[in-house]
């Protein structure tokens, strides 16, 4: 017999919040479920006190459970087998999810929700454990069992879980407000959007394109990366600012050691505005202090000092091994290390200054009038949203 | 190919000739037997490729024996250059070359060289040919080929292939591989005295996935591929028999249009020559002595990637080096072995036309080049 699972049931039992943030979690959690599982068109949902469950109709749990596993919020959730409440039925469940399992030891677990249900939960861990023993040549081993079956009497049904899969934690992405994510071609920014994502804070992401000093290329690298890392919050939104007018008035009207330090303040000043327009409360940046010159201190003052907004810098303290690990984990790893132009890496200074200080900045800023170019950029902003599903073409 | 788009990378690759577009879909329709099978549709798809093949090997004045159908030109030079030296793994011997090969020529020669054998690799002058003496310097008693491109594919320079098969046959025994991938369709290409030659007809107006290995009856090649009988037993794997069957014909269409062709594309190149002259950015990597489809040039003040992006940005399909190495940020090989610096290396740009190129396209292009050069060319 082939086990087709009725419904994947997912746990967020480990909350330590409490009343009406408790809902707005529970409520944030279910609608970031849905939309990460937008791709397929079966499923329903249920919501309950504790658990969410999420029906299959016949899709396949295999394809599910990658992308639940993305899901901030979840601390674990199984496959689950939905039978009768009857000790024979139940016997039975237990037997053939062994027999569609690889492995050689299992563990019964069993908990009777139903006190109403006239068997022990002990009485149905033997009743299983002796079907099983009998008709296949596993062994018990309560230690370090190959399956790990759980039963649950509740009072409508009995649930037959097999397997438990961890969930990726953190809180559901939404629930602390949206922040606009300053998203380049390299290895930290993305980093730096998971683990803001991660604390439960959406993000929209804003990207600088230097055409023709950036190519295509380099460009749908920043849109691969933003749909790599939108599988936590089901979809993203990439603004594309247009900057090589306003980067080559930098380049014009200042001195080249301060160049770096001008452009990043020029683009704090235009993700400020946009994120006020987009309701983001917060800027996030992948700087990592002392990673590179124009990541010190003095140069993330004189950077910090054009915005009030508060900028999260995740990976602030991070290394670049400690970096690079989670970029693997979350694999965008590989498309960050494509080797494309990003509007960073040209027009680099020979000699870029490490002590930038405001007031110099301020003074060479003063050159010339940069207000019209920035509105500019705001005004020709390509939005782009990735959303993430199951992709099927025709052609493939 | 969108209407506002222009298409300036004819030696990348071509479209398809409308002519064998419609036989090949209507083929494509019928014919999916296995052209080895005994019944009588495998035998008259059979009749046909071979039909092909001896109508190839008599527009090259060759037998039909001598041609092996492949997919495509990197294979053919990987059959012959690794097909002769796997012949002499014990005794290894020497190889000689160019410095200025395609790809499929020259990472072949780099794996015989890690395998132990010898290469000598020949340089090359300012307009990118090689020199005959120094191959006659270069030939020892036991170099078993020399493998020499007729055009380059990116500068577009013309090699003496004449004077060096001349001396090749007369001086040495070693045999003689010549790349005729840029040549074939646009100056006259004779096969007397070559041992093995490759071919491509994606760009000649041609499939993808076709070409030809044209080699002596009389040499011995190790096969690449083992399979079983066909082509000779030199290549194994069921016949792409309808790609194979098409060669023919379009190798015919492009013969018939070589020589108006050739003139057309003189038209423009001298056209583009001298609008470019007038920039004081513009260094010519080209030679007018060279092959007129091909005008390869670079700008001092801007570096390929970025010019291509803009032009891209225009409309423009260009290339900087080749196709093969369109991927990677380092600096021609080409222009570096002909003699220039990283930064012009870095920052050239290759035209090439065929007979669908009109003069304005050519023109808007000069505009939009300049356009480009005068907007974006700053302190890079």
């Amino acid at each position: 017999m082939e086990l087709v699972y009725d419904h994947i049931l997912v746990r967020y039992g480990e909350l330590s919040t409490k009343g009406k943030n408790r809902k707005d979690f529970i409520r944030r959690l279910t609608t970031n479920i849905k939309k990460a599982l937008s791709g397929f068109d079966a499923l329903t949902y249920e919501q309950t006190f504790d658990r969410i469950y999420i029906h299959l109709h016949g899709t396949p749990f295999e394809e599910v459970s990658p992308i639940l596993k993305e899901v901030f919020g979840i601390s674990s959730f199984s496959p689950t087998l939905k039978v009768e409440s009857d000790l024979e039925v139940i016997k039975e469940a237990a037997l053939s999810v062994v027999r569609n399992t690889e492995g050689k030891t299992f563990k019964m677990e069993t908990r009777r929700h139903d006190k109403k249900f006239p068997y022990r939960s002990d009485d149905i861990n033997r009743g299983c454990a002796g079907r099983i023993l009998h008709n296949t040549d596993w062994k018990v081993d309560v230690h370090n069992p190959d399956l790990h079956l759980k039963v649950e009497v509740r009072e409508n049904a009995t649930y037959i879980m097999p397997t438990v899969v961890q969930g990726a934690g953190g809180y559901p992405t939404g629930i602390g407000g949206k922040a606009m994510l300053l998203l380049s071609g390299g290895i930290d920014s993305p980093v730096a959007g998971y683990l803001t994502m991660k604390r439960g804070i959406e993000i929209e992401a804003v990207h600088f394109s230097s055409p023709p000093y950036t190519s295509d290329l380099a460009k749908g690298k920043v849109l691969d990366l933003a749909s790599q890392i939108s599988v936590y919050q089901g979809q993203i939104k990439v603004h594309v600012v247009p900057f090589t007018d306003l980067q080559l008035a930098i380049y014009e009207n200042c001195n080249e050691s301060y160049a770096i330090t001008i452009m990043r303040r020029m683009m704090v000043r235009i993700a400020d505005r946009l994120a006020q327009r987009r309701n983001c409360m917060a800027l996030v940046t992948g700087e990592s202090v002392g990673q590179v010159a124009s990541q010190t201190l003095n140069s993330m003052q004189t950077i910090n000092d054009v915005t009030t907004m508060p900028i999260l810098r995740p990976v602030v303290t991070y290394d670049k091994l400690e970096i690079i690990d989670v970029a693997k984990k979350i694999n965008t790893y590989e498309t960050s290390i494509l080797p494309y132009e990003d509007c960073c890496t040209i027009f680099t200074p020979k000699n870029p200054v490490t002590k930038p200080t405001i007031k110099r900045a301020v003074e060479m800023e003063s050159h010339f009038d940069f207000e019209p170019l920035i509105e500019k950029c705001l005004d020709e902003i390509e939005t782009v949203t990735l959303i993430f599903k199951k992709q099927e073409e025709d052609l493939f | 190919m969108q209407p506002n788009r222009i298409y300036l990378d004819y030696a990348s690759t071509t479209p398809v000739h409308p002519e064998i577009l419609k036989a090949y879909k209507g083929l494509l329709d019928v014919w999916f037997v296995n052209s080895e099978s005994l019944y009588q549709e495998g035998t008259q798809l059979h009749q046909l490729m071979e039909k092909s093949r001896a109508q190839t090997a008599s527009l090259f004045g060759v037998r039909p024996n001598e041609i092996i159908f492949t997919s495509g030109a990197s294979e053919a030079s990987s059959m012959a250059i690794k097909g002769v030296a796997f012949q002499h793994l014990e005794k290894k011997g020497h190889f000689i070359t160019t410095s200025v090969e395609h790809s499929s020529v020259t990472n072949c020669f780099k794996q015989l060289e890690s395998l132990g054998f010898d290469v000598t690799w020949l340089n090359v002058d300012q307009s990118g040919k090689v020199s005959v003496e120094e191959l006659k310097q270069a030939v020892r008693p036991d170099t078993l080929l020399i493998s020499v491109m007729m055009v380059n594919n990116e500068v577009g320079a013309i090699n003496p292939i004449n004077e060096i098969k001349a001396f090749v046959k007369k001086n040495t025994h070693a045999l003689l591989h010549v790349d005729c991938v840029q040549a074939l369709g646009k100056i006259p290409v004779d096969l007397k005295d070559i041992d093995m030659a490759s071919f491509s007809a994606h760009k000649i107006h041609g499939l993808k996935g076709s070409g030809i290995l044209f080699c002596r009856q009389h040499i011995e090649l190790m096969p690449l591929i083992c399979g079983g009988q066909q082509e000779f037993g030199r290549r194994g794997g069921t016949e792409n028999a309808l790609v194979n069957l098409m060669f023919a014909k379009t190798l015919r269409l492009a013969l018939e249009n070589q020589k108006k062709g050739y003139e057309h594309a003189k038209k423009l190149f001298d056209a583009a020559w001298n609008a470019l002259s007038e920039c004081p950015e513009i260094q010519f990597n080209s030679t007018k002595d060279g092959l007129p489809h091909i005008l390869n040039f670079s700008c001092s003040t801007m570096l390929s990637e970025v010019l291509m992006n803009a032009l891209n940005t225009k409309g423009f399909c260009i290339s900087a080096q080749s196709t093969c190495h369109s991927k990677s940020k380092s600096p021609s090989f080409v222009l570096k072995s002909m003699g220039y610096s990283d930064q012009r290396a870095l920052s050239s740009i290759r035209l090439s036309f065929s007979h669908e190129t009109t003069l304005e396209e050519v023109e808007s292009f000069i505009t939009a080049l300049k356009e480009c050069i005068k907007k974006y060319g700053t302190r890079l």
